[in-house]
């Protein structure tokens, strides 16, 4: 579903990605580690198509995401630690919004769907001004899936996130990670990206260094590897 | 259709939130009904010198307001990462550039309508003609489409509320020009085919600017 083929990405002449390849089947859910600067956050936005790549092949469901037209936009859905909504919208208007823009069939249902799925039935009027920061995150995830895409990015949901609302989040990716929905996600927080994920990468200094099953990893076991993968550079 | 339904949600999308915040319409209305004040004031406007200098006061007026009006909805867009919201969404990013835009003229062309009849009771000349408002809505659209697209490239700037206008303003100078010269010939009593030459400018800039803002959008808002 998602194939990235020698992925070079320089901002001028920093290079921050240094040569990606990666394939995600459909259905699988990847969680993508890594410190501050080492090209998560990058690899995401250019899979997204939010920003362009330098050289190499980023394919979505086997079309060119550089090249198709925005149409294939609609593959994705999109979180990142800014929630992309309107503070000055309700939810309602803001999904209401965001349907309109993917032209959604049947919209208000889907709508109503989408709001009892991330728990904001009740707070549907509500002006997003005065959503807590759980609220807004979990609102920012039915604006990723209310066209339902088949691909979900997403780019440190978990920031800033309370226990509370972290654990909400897992409930919620798990149930949106299931069935044939491919998910790439970024994560400072080995253990739940452990937790959430069927693949965990490491990527460092803009190049992939270590790609394993979550199924062989343990928790202690990978935080292991990952000190060694990261600090070993 | 499907594109100009894009277009109206997103100028549906900035209405509805004007409507409850009222802030970009507050502060432009503000701006625009001080600095005609000040004007009175500083060039003690009476009837022998008012023809003169109404045409370039009402037009400080206009720009100026505006200008607060063009960042303003682009740092809204900005705050929560909106328009990255906008840009993944599947549509051309030509119909941001018009939904905004319309949103934009929107509110500029209240403040007009506000505007005009407040100076045409301040200085006691009449500027409700239907010539004079042709011109200034032209104007206007030149304005704002250069606007807009500038506001959207000031945006990612460090100093994105001092770059505007840094930006725009001598983009501006053919529309100041021709909006001038236009607004003062028809105070002096000519008419519309009188000025048809300044009106023609005018049009030749909103179509010219239009167009390379259209084009330009997608190159402007990506990173």
């Amino acid at each position: 579903m998602i194939y990235v083929s020698k992925l070079i990405k320089a901002f001028g002449r920093r290079p921050v990605l240094r040569g990606i390849d990666l394939e995600v089947p459909a259905g699988q859910s990847v969680a993508l580690f890594g410190p501050n600067g080492a090209g998560k956050t990058t690899l995401i936005r250019i899979i997204a198509g939010l920003s362009r790549l330098s050289s190499g092949q980023v394919l979505l469901g086997g079309q060119d995401a550089q090249q198709a037209g925005p149409a294939l936009r609609r593959y994705i859905g999109f979180v990142s630690h800014n929630p992309l909504i309107y503070d000055n919208l309700t939810a309602e208007e803001n999904l209401l919004f965001f349907g309109r823009m993917y032209e959604t069939p049947e919209l208000p249902q889907r709508i109503d769907q989408v709001l009892e799925q991330v728990g904001l039935a009740g707070r549907r009027k509500d002006v997003v001004r005065t959503f807590s920061r759980g609220m807004i995150q979990r609102l920012a995830i039915g604006r990723a899936i209310l066209h339902n895409p088949p691909i979900l990015l997403l780019d440190e949901p978990d920031t800033g996130l309370d226990q509370q609302a972290a654990d909400m989040l897992r409930r919620l990716l798990v149930e949106l990670g299931s069935g044939d929905r491919t998910v790439l996600l970024t994560t400072h927080n080995l253990e739940r990206g452990i937790e959430w994920a069927d693949r965990a990468l490491i990527l460092n200094g803009g190049r992939v260094r270590f790609d394993a099953l979550t199924g062989e990893l343990g928790g202690g076991h990978f935080r292991r590897i990952y000190s060694e993968t990261v600090g070993g550079l | 259709m499907s594109y100009l339904r894009k277009v109206l949600a997103i100028v549906w999308k900035d209405v509805r939130a004007e409507l409850r915040t009222k802030d970009i319409l507050s502060s432009m209305l503000v701006f625009a009904g001080l600095s005609v004040l000040i004007f009175q004031f500083a060039f003690d406007l009476r009837a022998d010198n008012v023809r003169l200098v109404l045409p370039g006061v009402l037009w400080i007026a206009i720009t100026f307001a505006g200008v607060l009006g063009l960042n303003r909805s682009f740092i809204l867009e900005q705050d929560r990462g909106s328009l990255e919201g906008l840009l993944l969404a599947p549509v051309d990013r030509s119909a941001i550039y018009f939904g905004k835009l319309i949103g934009n003229l929107l509110f500029i062309f209240i403040v007009e309508l506000l505007l005009l009849p407040l100076m045409t009771v301040l200085f006691n000349v009449w500027l409700l003609s239907p010539a004079l408002l042709l011109v200034v809505a032209l104007g206007t659209v030149g304005y704002a489409a250069v606007g807009t697209l500038f506001a959207a490239l000031s945006i990612n700037t460090r100093a994105r509320e001092v770059m505007l206008p840094i930006l725009l303003f001598p983009v501006m100078v053919p529309v100041f020009v021709a909006g001038v010269q236009a607004v003062s010939r028809l105070l002096d009593g000519d008419s519309l085919a009188d000025i048809v030459r300044w009106v023609q400018l005018l049009v030749a800039y909103d179509a010219i600017f239009l167009a390379a803002a259209m084009l330009l959008f997608d190159y402007v808002v990506e990173e």
